[in-house]
C-alpha cells in the first residue's frame, strides 16, 4: 500500500487508481482482503470486484476502498509497534473456561 | 463440453477452502424435462436453436476480446458475460436435442452446422471493431434478451422457463454493464462521445430485425411456449431511451438494414462476417472431429 501504488492517474488517463477489495464469504463473518484492482471510480471498482473476485461463488458482500485512502503501519515501525505485546500472554483470555455455547471466540 | 457434472468436483466437502466458493448447483436440477403436451417438437427444437444461436454467437464475439480488452478488469468482465451466455446456449442446445428426439447434442449444433443453419439475429454476429461498438451491441442485445427471458419464465415448457429464470439474473447484470459504459462514453469526453455515437449509428440498422416475428416464433408464442418478439418493441425502446438520455445521446435515426427478400438472421441469412465467425468457432472441432474435452 505504498504511496506509489495508490497514486491517482492524471487527466491523460495513464492509469486508473488502485482499489483494495474485501469480500465476505457465505460462511465468513467478516470481510476478508482478497486483492486489489484498478477502476476509474468507486462504482466501477465495486463492479470490477464482482467480476474479478467473486467468479467462483465466493462472496455475498463486497467492500472496495481506494488504496490511497488506507493508512498503513510501516515495516520500520514493526518493533516499537508489535514487539512490546510479545511477552504478555496473560492478555489472552486463555485462563478462563469458555462455555461451549459461546460462538465465534 | 463432455463432462457430466462439473458441480461434483466442488462440493461442500471442500468447506475449509472457502476461496473455492460453495453452493454450486446444476441450474436444471429438479426440472421436469418431459416435453409439454400438444407442443410441436420440431417447432420447439427450432425455437430453442434460435435462442441458443443468439447466445452462442454473442458469446463468441465477446471471447474474441480476451487479450484485446482495454483493461484487465474489463477483460474478465467480458469473459464472465461470454461464459454466462455460453451456459445459456448449452442448455438451449440440449433442449433442442431433446425436442428433436434424434441423437444430436449440443456439440453437433454448435460445431457441425453450416452458417445458413444458424438462426441467430444478425446483430449478434457483427464484428466489433472497437469497445464502443461492443457496448452498443451488448446494450441492445441484452435489453432485448432480458425482455424476452422475462416473458419466457411463464413458458409452458418447464425447461425453457427454468433456463429463462436463470438467465434473467445473468442478463440483468450484462445489461447494466453495457448501460454503464454507454453512459460513461456518451457523457464523457468529446472524443469518447463521438466514438459512442458512431458506434450506435453503426449498430442501430440491425435493431429492427430483433422485433420481426419468424413463423416459428409466432407459433411458439401462440402455443404459450415462447414470446412474440414484436411484443418486446415498446419495452426495449423505453430502455434504450432512458440509457441514451443518461448518456446525453439520442436514439439514432437510421433506416433498418433490410434482409434478402424479407429473410434475415432467423432464416439463416447472415452478414458477411458470420462466415468468418463460424469458421473460427468450428475450426478445432472440424479438424479433430473425434476429439473430446
Amino acid at each position: 500500500m505504498s504511496g506509489q501504488a495508490g497514486e491517482r492517474s492524471d487527466a491523460s488517463g495513464a492509469q486508473w487508481p488502485l482499489y483494495e477489495v474485501f469480500v465476505r464469504s457465505k460462511r465468513g463473518l467478516n470481510h476478508v482482503h482478497v486483492g486489489s484492482l484498478r477502476a476509474a471510480d468507486e462504482r466501477m471498482a465495486l463492479r470490477h470486484a464482482r467480476d474479478v473476485y467473486t467468479r467462483r461463488n465466493e462472496g455475498v458482500s463486497i467492500w472496495v476502498v481506494a488504496a490511497a485512502d488506507i493508512t498503513a503501519s510501516s515495516p520500520d515501525e514493526k518493533d516499537p509497534f508489535f514487539a512490546p505485546s510479545g511477552d504478555k500472554v496473560y492478555r489472552h483470555p486463555t485462563f478462563y473456561d469458555i462455555p461451549d455455547d459461546v460462538p465465534h471466540m | 463440453m463432455s463432462f457430466d457434472n462439473a458441480y461434483e468436483a466442488i462440493t461442500e466437502q471442500n468447506d475449509a477452502r472457502w476461496a473455492f466458493g460453495t453452493g454450486f448447483d446444476s441450474p436444471l436440477s429438479g426440472v421436469d424435462s418431459e416435453l409439454p403436451e400438444g407442443v410441436d417438437r420440431a417447432d420447439l427444437a427450432a425455437y430453442s436453436l434460435m435462442l441458443a444461436d443468439d447466445a452462442l454467437v454473442v458469446s463468441h464475439r465477446l471471447q474474441q476480446w480476451c487479450t484485446h480488452a482495454p483493461e484487465l478488469e474489463e477483460e474478465v468482465a467480458l469473459a464472465n458475460i461470454a461464459l454466462d451466455l455460453l451456459g445459456q446456449a448449452r442448455m438451449l442446445y440440449s433442449r433442442a436435442g431433446q425436442a428433436e428426439g434424434g441423437d444430436r447434442a449440443e456439440d453437433d449444433y454448435a460445431y457441425f452446422r453450416t452458417e445458413s443453419e444458424f438462426g441467430n439475429v444478425r446483430l449478434a454476429e457483427l464484428a466489433q471493431p472497437d469497445f464502443a461498438f461492443l457496448v452498443a451491441t451488448l446494450l441492445v442485445f441484452t435489453t432485448w434478451r432480458l425482455a424476452l427471458l422475462q416473458r419466457m419464465t411463464g413458458s409452458r415448457d418447464p425447461v425453457l422457463a427454468a433456463i429463462a429464470a436463470k438467465g434473467i439474473k445473468e442478463v440483468t447484470y450484462h445489461r447494466d454493464y453495457a448501460a454503464q459504459w454507454v453512459v460513461r462514453l456518451g457523457d464523457g469526453t468529446d472524443y469518447s462521445r463521438q466514438r459512442m455515437r458512431d458506434a450506435l449509428e453503426a449498430v442501430w440498422p440491425y435493431v429492427d430485425e430483433l422485433f420481426a416475428t419468424h413463423p416459428v416464433e409466432r407459433r411458439m408464442a401462440e402455443a404459450g411456449v415462447g414470446a412474440d418478439p414484436a411484443s418486446l418493441r415498446d419495452e426495449c425502446a423505453a430502455v434504450f431511451g432512458t440509457v441514451l438520455e443518461s448518456a446525453t445521446l439520442e436514439v439514432p435515426q437510421v433506416s433498418p438494414r433490410a434482409g434478402v427478400a424479407g429473410r434475415a438472421g432467423r432464416h439463416g441469412v447472415h452478414t458477411e462476417s458470420m462466415g468468418y465467425l463460424v469458421a473460427e468457432l468450428q475450426s478445432v472441432a472440424r479438424a479433430y472431429p473425434e476429439a473430446t474435452w
